[in-house]
């Protein structure tokens, strides 16, 4: 009788439902997952090397390919991360709309791994429903900042320009006529803050359409009830953090635990799951995007009552205001001095976490009192929770290592950096 | 009861059935698809597209050579050459963006003291032989001119934010 081996399968790069350049080596016997071995570095980039290299600013825009689902997070962890190191604070106004983009950056992540998640399982239509919702996400990041994904928006010392108060309009085609054009426009006749107001009072019903379609159906639970389970103690000792974390019923987020901007005065909650399965770890996440909602009306009331500056006043961290650049001599030595050096960080060391929507994104810097860091290490929360594959998936069928690396919601921008 | 209700929902597919009344409505519903080529989504006046050079209203160009924009650049992307003019303006001789190194942050139109180096709205382009990744400063200097007005209206507009 031949003799029986294990078959050795390749899963990824090119896969379909590996994200991004994920490659898996799996050990297969028949059907069942003797061994995942998850190979990265296909997307290295070497940000932390590059960090190095340029004064503090210019990384900014670095930040946001490191995860480019959610772009805005990693921005803010980078900046608080510079204003602890220079002793400097945002004003209130740059930290509301900080916290408004985190938390709208919160959404467009977690819509974005609902809709591959579920189409990898084999769900088409969320994929369609939760980008129409991206969407909206992005032309907010667009008004703001000029880019609909790498924003290179926030700035150390508070924010670079202030909502906008116009937001661009559809215009008639020989597709659409004007009557048409103008339902399309309606709820961009006012601000910023008036259209993302208008999409937070859309949006929880969208997210009931999205559970209708998931969370009872049962093709949906027996893909997900049981798949991938992970104990709290073992989720602790993995260092699982976020999502991941929270779906083994850790009650763990460091917007309660170490409030950062001004999560403090914010009110929501911390959605926790039980059984530490794939499922729970999706009903916990389509929770944190109704509380993120929630986050972001508070934010939008109070910047709608509250105007004042977005930058701190001090040139030697802020460039000044242009008309002052054009005519003060002083403000122009400033204006150069800061695009071309820079500003020198006190020597020491410093990390920062921020609760990024896939678990804590931290960054730990070291300066020796240079322009630029000495050493900037991140801390990617991707990479402990791919780390876990092997774990998680050995002993379950093939099609389940798919809805592991969709719960994990790897990016791999952040794991490869 | 409520066992009773859950088994007669699940053996009529009620759930199934709820997900395809959703799906069902959205058949009916306004479509708000929009035909690429043709129509476009609006771009708010601070987007960052290609970059442009700009010029003053009597014809001379803004560009005085002081290579804060070769120097802001995280990507290094541009590279300047400057000399004195006949009329003894520092003026570039050579400006050069490689749109494969930019990564489209904005850093040079933020720095740039005399609102010379700016990106436009032109997102749609194309490279079929080596080499065209390279802007140089006519081509530059051409889509400044192609671009003026729309330039000079966005930035007017966003000037009391920056």
């Amino acid at each position: 009788m031949a003799e029986i081996r294990n078959y050795t399968l390749n899963f990824g790069p090119q896969h379909p439902s590996a994200h991004g350049v994920l490659r898996l080596v799996l050990e297969l016997d028949g059907e069942i997952v003797e061994r995942a071995d998850p190979h990265i570095g296909l997307l290295h980039r070497g940000t932390e090397k590059l960090a190095e290299t340029k004064p503090f600013n210019q990384s900014i825009g670095y930040m946001d390919r490191l995860d480019y689902v959610s772009p805005m997070c990693s921005e803010q962890a980078y900046v608080l991360l510079i204003e602890k190191m220079l002793g400097i604070e945002a004003p209130i106004r740059a930290q509301y709309i900080r916290v408004m983009f985190a938390e709208l950056t919160r959404i467009l992540n977690h819509l974005l791994w609902i809709g591959a998640h579920a189409m990898d399982i084999g769900a088409m239509t969320m994929f369609f429903y939760s980008f129409r919702e991206r969407e909206d996400i992005l032309d907010c990041y667009e008004a703001v900042s000029g880019a609909r994904l790498h924003a290179t928006y926030f700035r150390p010392g508070g924010v670079y320009r202030d909502l906008p108060q116009r937001m661009a309009q559809y215009k008639k085609s020989k597709w659409h006529n004007q009557r048409e054009v103008n339902k399309w426009n309606e709820n961009r006749q006012g601000t910023l803050l008036d259209f993302i107001e208008d999409f937070t009072n859309r949006f929880p019903r969208y997210v009931d359409e999205y559970e209708t379609l998931l969370t009872e159906n049962r093709i949906w639970k027996q893909r997900t009830v049981g798949i991938g389970v992970v104990s709290p103690e073992r989720a602790l000792q993995l260092g699982f953090t976020g999502a991941m974390l929270r779906g083994s019923g850790v009650e763990w987020d460091l917007r309660k635990k170490q409030p950062y901007d001004v999560y403090d005065q914010m009110k929501f909650e911390v959605p926790v799951g039980v059984n530490g399965d794939t499922y729970d770890r999706y009903i916990v996440r389509v929770e944190e995007m109704r509380q993120a909602n929630v986050i972001v009306k508070q934010c939008v009331d109070w910047l709608k009552k509250n105007p004042g500056p977005v930058m701190v006043d001090d040139h030697k961290v802020a460039p000044p205001k242009r008309s002052e650049m054009k005519g003060d001599m002083e403000s122009l030595i400033h204006h150069f001095k800061l695009f071309t050096e820079g500003y020198c960080i006190p020597e020491g060391e410093a990390y920062q976490a921020v609760e990024h929507p896939k678990g804590e994104f931290g960054l730990y810097m070291i300066s020796d009192g240079a322009n630029k860091p000495y050493r900037l290490k991140i801390r990617a929360p991707g990479f402990a929770h791919l780390y876990a594959t092997d774990e998680m998936s050995r002993g379950h069928m093939l099609a389940d290592v798919v809805s592991i690396i969709g719960t994990q919601d790897v990016v791999f921008g952040e794991i490869d950096r | 009861m409520e066992s009773v209700t859950r088994y007669v929902k699940s053996l009529f597919l009620w759930e199934l059935l709820k997900g395809l009344g959703v799906t069902g409505r959205y058949l009916f519903a306004r479509k708000i698809t929009v035909q690429y080529p043709e129509e476009k989504t609006p771009l708010s006046n601070r987007f960052r597209g290609l970059h442009a050079l700009r010029r003053y209203p009597n014809g001379e160009e803004r560009c005085i050579a002081c290579k804060l924009c070769e120097a802001v650049c995280p990507a290094l992307a541009i590279t300047i050459e400057s000399e004195p003019r006949a009329d003894g303006t520092r003026r570039t001789t050579r400006y050069d963006i490689d749109l494969f190194k930019c990564i489209y942050c904005g850093f040079c139109e933020e720095s740039c003291p005399v609102d010379s180096i700016v990106e436009t709205k032109e997102f749609e382009y194309t490279f079929e032989k080596r080499g065209e990744n390279i802007m140089t400063k006519e081509m530059l200097l051409a889509m400044g001119d192609k671009y003026e007005e729309q330039l000079a209206a966005d930035r007017l507009e966003d000037a009391p934010y920056r």
